[in-house]
């Protein structure tokens, strides 16, 4: 696999603007395999313009980015897929109707050799990926999503994340509806991820879930880089304070500067 | 052509997955906004039960085989309802497109010296000019977004006008064509019955097994054996029931056949291939759907052609039946019924539930009850405000158990 010293993902000098409004200026940021990386900071900050840049659904205007090492041109879903980055969305992106199984396969069904659905092998599959990330609270993989709670179906959507040789998971605020006990079950499994070597980035507006699973924290503020810290290193006081207060880390000369010519 | 995450032990079943009832799976399915079949199967046969004990000449080998062929039309009409109520969709223009099917099949068939097209091939060109209009209706709502009400209620006037033209002063179109009148009035021999009862014994039975042994070897937990071995009991003996019932009157009815072709077909195609599976998710939640990948506009195109196409089935059979087309071929309660077939059957109004078996048990419920109402010597009047009634209990059903699913979810 990769040495630990190359970052599965590395974006130097990200830019991105809609119209008249900044949203992303000269960002850094990076993560490593079997580390999770938090991405915080207030509204507007621009976390989700960062996760949609890397998930191919807007572009970059200006930027590199890295792929284990490799630098690499993400200009759409497709492509970020394919170099095995999975995005697990805020709003769920689960039909209700469809069964566990049939949601973990949805849109990548397995077939046999006369081109009918393969139920038992996506059956025995999703059983073996929920068993590997230790989801034991789904009673039936053939129970409807719509019988689920809230913390089954983040289970779920995350497991579909993973069960695609995924190397890099994106979670989208995955605790903000459940509630205290659910919460606690997503977050071991979002450490389990790691664990078995993935790089995930955590988007969160709970410390104290950043502070419990996090290894490593990055701040954004109005755009722009604020802060990195480790976690054993750090406290929540000086993370609060770099989200509300904190001064850009990096002063690039000529864009910071308002006005100059580019 | 998959693997998941790096540590996987050996295939073994969910972990603990406690022993299912028959009871608490249903009741998982009612919690999930599912009602199944249940209902209108104990319906139905509560509705035979009461005509049976209450009215004379309903329960006789004669009328069943009338009842077979009344239903007939509808429930092709159905099934193609129950692919648009899948996705969330409504198709209006159905009665008035499977009029369209008619008419060109007549025109197409009439021996009127210039003999191009003959045979089966009236059929054919009618069915692929219905599927093409359904598809055309289905662009506007798939690729533009115009409501699929809308679109298809233009459709239901703008069908119904070129049926009046084509009709209108010239009248009727006799239908010559054994080809085509035999899709509705032909009856098999009491063997080929039998045959027949045993050709579709033998596909289910070998298929459910087919899909037990499967399952086994990939250690899945297979489905309640109880309500298995129900299934593979009660559907033979349901095949060679009908037919035995059939054959002391004039036989098993081509039409009968027919119906139960498509329910086999469309079922396999909901339920095994991966188009059905998409057109699940799309009525489930299109968002969704969308980021998984699917095409949905593709989709919805081609479900509005199945709903043209069977339409069209359907419209050669009606047509079949009278071995005529008249200019108001596709009027009356035909849409109504055949919505409200699907409904009736259990298929969600909102999208996303519902099973292709819907359309023929809705649509036995209110042939039956026409039927026997009629035999009853009861107007029209009645009949409409009986199925009316049962169209609202049915859909009053659906909605109580989509709130319970809303309840019940996270």
């Amino acid at each position: 696999m990769t040495d630990t010293t190359t970052p599965t993902l590395e974006l130097r000098g990200i830019s991105k603007s809609f119209g008249s409004v900044e949203a992303l200026a000269d960002v850094d940021f990076e993560v490593r395999h079997g580390e999770v990386m938090a991405l915080v900071g207030d509204n507007g900050a621009g976390k989700s313009t960062l996760i949609k840049c890397i998930a191919g659904i807007h572009a970059f205007d200006e930027g590199e980015i890295y792929f284990e090492g490799r630098p690499v041109h993400i200009s759409g879903p497709k492509d970020a897929a394919k170099l095995g980055i999975e995005v697990v969305y805020q709003d769920l992106a689960l039909c209700d109707n469809l069964d566990v199984v049939q949601n973990m396969y949805l849109g990548r069904e397995a077939h046999d050799p006369f081109q009918r659905l393969n139920e038992p092998v996506m059956e025995q599959k999703t059983a073996e990926t929920l068993k590997s990330l230790r989801v034991t609270t789904i009673r039936s993989v053939r129970q409807a999503v719509a019988t689920l709670s809230g913390g089954q179906r983040q289970s779920v959507a995350v497991a579909r994340a993973v069960m695609w040789n995924s190397k890099l998971v994106i979670l989208d605020e995955p605790t903000a509806a459940l509630g205290v006990a659910q919460t606690e079950q997503v977050l071991t499994l979002v450490k389990r991820l790691a664990e078995q070597g993935l790089a995930v980035v955590l988007i969160s507006h709970n410390l104290h879930d950043i502070f419990e699973v996090g290894d490593r924290i990055t701040v954004l503020r109005l755009g722009r880089n604020v802060g990195l810290y480790e976690r054993t290193k750090t406290t929540q006081q000086e993370v609060v304070q770099a989200i509300t207060a904190g001064a850009p880390t990096k002063v690039s000369g000529i864009s910071a500067t308002q006005g100059a010519p580019t | 052509m998959t693997s998941s995450a790096p540590e996987s032990a050996a295939p073994a079943a969910l972990p603990s997955v406690p022993e299912e009832s028959f009871g608490t799976r249903i009741w998982e399915n009612i919690k999930g906004g599912n009602l199944g079949s249940w209902p209108v199967m104990i319906g139905l046969i509560g509705i035979v039960t009461v005509f049976a004990l209450t009215t004379p000449n309903f329960f006789t080998p004669v009328n069943f085989n009338n009842i077979i062929t009344q239903m007939t039309g509808i429930t092709m009409l159905a099934f193609g309802v129950v692919f648009v109520l899948l996705l969330g969709e409504i198709d209006l223009s159905i009665a008035f497109l499977s009029a369209v099917a008619g008419v060109v099949a007549a025109e197409l068939q009439k021996p009127d010296g210039h003999h191009v097209f003959t045979g089966i091939w009236p059929i054919v060109l009618a069915l692929i000019v219905v599927a093409l209009i359904g598809a055309f209706q289905g662009s506007f709502v798939a690729l533009i977004g115009v409501p699929s009400f809308v679109v298809t209620l233009a459709g239901l006037l703008a069908w119904q006008g070129y049926v009046q033209l084509q009709l209108g002063a010239a009248g009727p179109i006799i239908i010559q064509s054994r080809w085509i009148n035999y899709t509705a009035q032909y009856f098999f021999s009491d063997s080929a019955g039998w045959l027949i009862a045993a050709i579709i014994s033998a596909l289910f039975v070998g298929g459910r097994l087919g899909l037990m042994a499967q399952k086994r070897r990939h250690g899945v937990p297979v489905d309640n054996p109880v309500l298995e071995l129900i299934k593979l009991v009660a559907v033979p003996v349901l095949a060679f029931g009908v037919v035995y019932i059939c054959n002391k009157d004039r036989g098993l009815p081509i039409a009968g056949l027919e119906m139960v072709a498509f329910l086999i077909f469309w079922t396999y195609v909901a339920k095994r291939t991966t188009f059905g599976r998409h057109v699940y998710a799309v009525g489930g939640n299109p968002e969704a759907a969308r980021r998984a990948g699917i095409n949905v506009a593709r989709i919805r195109i081609i479900v509005f052609a199945i709903s043209g196409f069977m339409a069209g089935v359907g419209g050669i059979i009606l047509a079949a039946r009278l071995s005529s087309v008249a200019p108001d071929q596709g009027g009356g309660t035909l849409l109504l019924d055949a919505i409200s077939a699907a409904v009736i059957g259990g298929t969600s109004l909102f999208g996303g539930r519902g099973e292709v078996r819907s359309a023929i048990l809705g649509a036995a419920v209110i042939s039956t009850i026409a039927n026997a109402l009629f035999i009853r010597e009861y107007s029209n009047g009645v009949i409409f405000i009986t199925t009316g009634c049962i169209l609202l209990f049915a859909v009053t059903l659906d909605t109580l158990a989509r709130r319970r699913q809303a309840k019940t979810g996270r």
